[in-house]
């Protein structure tokens, strides 16, 4: 399919610089970012950063998997819980897939994560990285 | 709002069905229900169906179904609920009738699966999950599940047997069962040593990619009659939505939308828990199977897996489930799917259901749950015997 490149930048500010919403009325914080708080249905937010570190609450080794990620596979993919309580999907690099588990302590970094669309675009986002590495 | 009957049911073959297209595949299905239930005409039609748009290239299936089964000029048009396609075609085809809007409607699903590459079928079905924050990040389906299936055998110990156990039933069941795409049983040893697809799943644990359809003729319980043909009543029709992103979620180990939908079916329904006897699942993954029949609240948290170990769901377990052979062994043309599994329960609560699958114990209340993505929807319906 074409992707047309606003509908990359336009999720920068939460790919890149993992910008999320914080709620005044219930002090939530959401990521990627929303206009709705869903359990309040508050609209009143401010930006905020989320930390950068966190630990994996589960995980999977992708083996088999279409296109290009098949060209990557296996990779790790895991939820990561993060120090502030909010919780984000990403793959899991820079370590060994076998030695990927729950309860494991991550660190986000900025990564290119893959080429979207015909036209090759070059995408980057998040990876989580064992926090020794 | 009106009593609400299935009278008639049709499916097509399922499998890789090379010789048959999308709206041929409908069209073998529609004809059969309509045969079946013995109506002259239809006031009106819905037809799930998930992506055909990106499986071979076509929407607007409710006007080109109309026109290839031969009924110009029908109200149609298509509902769309991810793999809960065909619950939610079900579902509108419900309200139709009870409202009073229209006598005699068909509920259909459809999928062609086929046509295109594993890699574009993938990507297809990729679609139900966040395709910004999920699928952009390397998610697949059954990466998804498989994240569900570690954090349940994290917390509650669900182990690689039980797992295998669900595979094990339903193919076995399935054998049972004509159209089935995969009409044969398996071993544990078969399940346990097919290629790893996402760790824990492995290949038969997941679901196939089929080409099928289903359907049902709903209408009113005094059409029915009329008809002099076996119905079924349905009682209940529930509902439930939740985030579309797995780790949005509380609790990753169960699906909040099941809970939901169940909830709201049964309380229309008026019946307890315990009423229903047998159910059709949505097991597009083993492990679905088992938080499915935790989420209904059917078995506690964590104890699902070990009841089908004991052999409780089986043909002639005290909660036979999947009797139809399930996604796995029937196969899941997505949109057909929903559809179905009410087929099924109408076969079963009919004395219908082919071979040695049908249940002795002449059960009178049944049920079908469908779902969408990841757990992000789900339709469940309860039916019951007619007089």
């Amino acid at each position: 399919m074409t992707m047309f490149s606003s509908r990359n930048w336009r999720e920068y500010p939460q790919r890149y610089r993992l910008e999320a919403s914080k709620f005044k009325k219930s002090g939530k914080t959401y990521f990627p970012p929303r206009d709705v708080d869903p359990e309040t249905g508050d609209t009143e937010k401010e930006t905020v950063i989320l930390p950068d570190t966190g630990k994996i609450i589960t995980y999977t080794v992708i083996r088999v998997a279409p296109g290009q990620w098949g060209d990557m596979s296996p990779y790790g993919l895991a939820v990561a819980e993060l120090t502030d309580g909010t919780r984000l999907m990403a793959q899991v690099t820079d370590c060994d897939v076998e030695e990927i588990k729950i309860g494991m302590e991550v660190r986000i970094e900025f990564r290119r994560i893959q080429t979207e669309s015909h036209e090759g675009v070059l995408s980057y986002g998040y990876k989580f990285v064992p926090k020794w590495y | 709002m009106r009593e609400v009957c299935v009278v008639g049911v049709g499916m097509s073959q399922w499998g890789e069905i090379w010789r048959r297209s999308l709206r041929q595949l409908f069209v073998d299905a529609a004809s059969d229900a309509i045969k079946s239930s013995g109506v002259d005409h239809l006031d009106g039609l819905y037809v799930g169906c998930m992506s055909s748009g990106l499986f071979v290239g076509q929407e607007h299936l409710g006007a080109l179904m109309a026109d290839y089964l031969g009924m110009r000029g029908l109200p149609a048009c298509r509902v769309e609920s991810a793999c809960a396609s065909g619950g939610m075609a079900v579902r509108s085809a419900f309200f139709e009738v009870a409202s009073g809007a229209s006598d005699i409607v068909m509920a259909a699903g459809v999928e062609k699966m086929t046509d295109c590459s594993g890699d574009d079928a993938t990507y297809a079905l990729a679609t139900a999950a966040d395709q910004e924050y999920e699928v952009f990040n390397g998610a697949t389906f059954p990466g998804l599940y498989a994240m569900m299936a570690h954090a349940h055998m994290d917390r509650y110990g669900t182990t690689r047997e039980m797992l295998s156990a669900v595979s094990v039933k339903n193919h076995k069941n399935g054998s049972m069962n004509p159209v089935a795409q995969y009409p044969f049983a398996i071993t544990r040893e078969t399940v346990e040593n097919s290629v790893m697809v996402a760790d824990p799943l492995r290949i038969m644990d997941c679901s196939p990619i089929t080409d099928g359809a289903a359907a049902v003729i709903v209408t009113t319980e005094e059409i029915a009659k009329k008809l002099g043909k076996p119905y079924v009543k349905i009682i209940g029709s529930g509902v439930g939505t939740d985030t579309i992103q797995l780790c949005q979620r509380d609790d990753m180990t169960t699906i909040k939308a099941a809970t939901i939908a169940f909830e709201k079916a049964l309380k229309m329904s008026g019946k307890k828990l315990d009423d229903i006897t047998f159910t059709e699942v949505h097991d597009c993954f083993t492990i679905a199977e088992i938080v499915v029949l935790e989420s209904i609240g059917k078995y506690q948290p964590g104890e699902a897996g070990k009841a089908i170990v004991a052999g409780e769901t089986a043909l002639d377990g005290s909660f036979p489930v999947n009797t139809s052979g399930g996604l796995k062994s029937k196969g899941h043309p997505v949109g057909a799917t929903g559809v179905a599994q009410v087929v099924e329960v109408y076969k079963q609560l009919t004395g219908q259901a082919e071979g040695d699958r049908q249940l002795k114990n002449s059960p009178k209340v049944g049920m079908a749950q469908n779902m969408g993505g990841s757990g992000a929807s789900s339709v469940v319906h309860i039916m019951e015997v007619g007089s």
